[in-house]
């Protein structure tokens, strides 16, 4: 079997981390990624950027719907994911949009987090 | 000696387009902007010394640029971090000599990949109008928090958002492609729209700054129309803000709003309304006329009217007819009523409205219930009237508005109506 495991938490309270405080987290993110490569149970994981950067896709009467933020439609449950290479979010909303849900429920397109030198 | 004024006058005109191409080279919105306004700057102290370059525009870019390199090196020193220094090596190989001159071509790109950029659908309309006014317009963050009516924080902070969110969620800085040109584009018309409108519909507030935003709005119209020539809608767009704003200083006399009827045509601005009519025109001869040409030629209408008992309501009650099929909305719907008790008296327009509220769409919006006391006024039903201007001053927010509903109350329950006084 394989799991995916969400992970929901509160922008507001990362943010108002002092560095050092956030520096421990990340370290100890590193630690539990590396152990579960190790004991071979990874098979991917990202961290995403703030919703802030989120742009919700929907097809509604033929055409392509963008709006800003995330999807607040709480009918709507998350179904899946894909985790896509594209140029900008342009190519990123076109394929989107030509996901099946985009018709009758929304995706939101937000970008993956990339770090410095790697974790 | 003139100097301050041309590079007022610069500044106006081009620090838009300026930024743009600054944009495109530096990739960066806020640096794009920071050394635009240093090169500004400069332009005043040099040029105030008689040095006037010949190439006033050019010169500001190629500073704003030496200007952009000293800033990324120290960013570069100061964070000694690869990434960086690999930027910047990017950007001096874009920057470098040559590209000084950019053809009129590069202009009209950048001008319209940061026209796209700022009205990209990805950020929300309120962070379109306010990213628009601040890069393509030039205004300060403090001047478009006047204009909105929100503290220059909430301001700054929408700005900031989306220009990380532009950084962060790779929005492309480039003109759509033909088949997505039609759909942006109208989201641009949008944009500009809701600027002009936040200028006019609005008297509460700073006037000086509102009556800029529909300059302003006016000046982007202009630029979709020259920059997109075979494009009809930007011209119906233009036409309609020309038309619309003609009437600025007829629309109120010591604060007070001016119905149309009871303007003083002289003060209307004819060469506005001149242009306004030949961009109407050629708007209505397209195939398909769009909303925008369709707004146009009822402003046109009424632009024609030499005295407000010349006004061909019998037309304009049929382009809203037009309308309400291209574009349906309740608010063209009330405009629809109120034109056809124009022509066939109030008790038909009552009709329609009455139809409009019982959908109960528009309770919130003032105009609704002012329009249906008007034609109860009108009709001598005093009592329904003055119950309908109450609701209407129960829900108008502007203050002028306010005062004129007011008038219209204390008349149909003053003077004619004695009983009803205390």
């Amino acid at each position: 079997m394989q799991y995916m495991l969400l992970i929901y938490e509160n922008e507001a309270i990362a943010n108002a981390m002092p560095p050092e405080q956030m520096g421990a987290v990340f370290q100890e993110y590193g630690t539990f990624t590396k152990s579960i490569v190790e004991s071979g149970h990874f098979k991917s994981g990202d961290a995403l950027q703030p919703i802030a950067t989120a742009t919700t896709v929907r097809i509604r009467d033929g055409k392509t719907v963008t709006t800003d933020g995330p999807f607040a439609e709480t009918r709507e449950q998350l179904g899946g994911y894909y985790v896509v290479e594209a140029k900008d979010l342009d190519e990123a909303v076109a394929i989107a949009a030509r996901i099946p849900a985009s018709r009758t429920g929304s995706i939101e397109v937000r970008p993956v987090m990339v770090f410095e030198g790697g974790m | 000696m003139t100097a301050p004024l041309s590079i007022e006058l610069l500044y106006r005109e081009e620090s838009g387009r300026i930024v743009a191409t600054l944009i495109r080279l530096l990739g960066d919105f806020d640096l794009a902007e920071e050394v635009a306004q240093e090169a500004f700057a400069a332009a005043i102290t040099q040029w105030n010394e008689g040095a006037v370059p010949d190439q006033p525009r050019a010169w500001i870019v190629s500073t704003a640029r030496h200007k952009a390199l000293d800033a990324i090196r120290r960013r570069a020193i100061l964070s000694k971090k690869q990434r960086e220094i690999a930027v910047m090596a990017a950007i001096e190989e874009r920057v470098a000599p040559a590209a000084d001159d950019a053809s009129a071509m590069d202009v009209v790109d950048d001008t319209l990949r940061l026209i796209f950029t700022c009205c990209h659908p990805a950020f929300s309309h309120e962070a379109q109008i306010a990213l628009t006014l601040k890069t393509l317009c030039g205004m300060s963050t403090e001047e478009i928090a006047r204009a909105f009516l929100v503290s220059p924080v909430t301001m700054a902070q929408r700005i900031v958002r989306a220009k990380s969110k532009f950084r962060a969620a790779g929005i492309p800085y480039r003109v759509p492609g033909p088949s997505e040109l039609p759909e942006r584009l109208e989201a641009v018309m949008t944009v500009v729209y809701l600027v002009f409108n936040e200028g006019y519909a609005a008297t509460a507030g700073d006037a000086i700054v509102r009556r800029e935003l529909c300059a302003e709005a006016i000046r982007l119209a202009r630029w979709l129309v020259e920059l997109l020539p075979a494009e009809g809608r930007p011209r119906a767009l233009l036409a309609l803000l020309l038309l619309h704003d003609a009437r600025r200083d007829a629309r109120t006399r010591g604060g007070e709003i001016v119905l149309l009827e009871e303007q003083d045509r002289s003060l209307w601005d004819g060469a506005q309304i001149a242009e306004g009519l030949v961009l109407v025109e050629a708007a209505l001869r397209a195939e398909r006329p769009s909303a925008y040409a369709l707004q146009a030629a009822i402003a046109a209408l009424h632009a024609r009217a030499k005295r407000a008992e010349e006004t061909d309501w019998r037309q304009i009650a049929a382009l809203y007819e037009l309308l309400a099929h291209l574009s349906p909305s309740p608010v063209v719907e009330l405009n629809r009523a109120v034109a056809v008790a124009m022509v066939d008296g109030p008790e038909r327009g009552l009709r329609l409205l009455d139809a409009l509220a019982a959908r109960a769409v528009l309770d919130d919006y003032h105009l609704l219930h002012a329009a249906r006391a008007d034609l109860l006024r009108r009709l001598g039903r005093f009592e329904e009237a003055s119950a309908a201007y109450r609701a209407a001053l129960a829900l108008v927010s502007n203050d002028a508005e306010r005062r004129f509903i007011e008038r219209r109350l204390a008349e149909v329950t003053g003077p004619l109506r004695p009983s009803e006084r205390c």
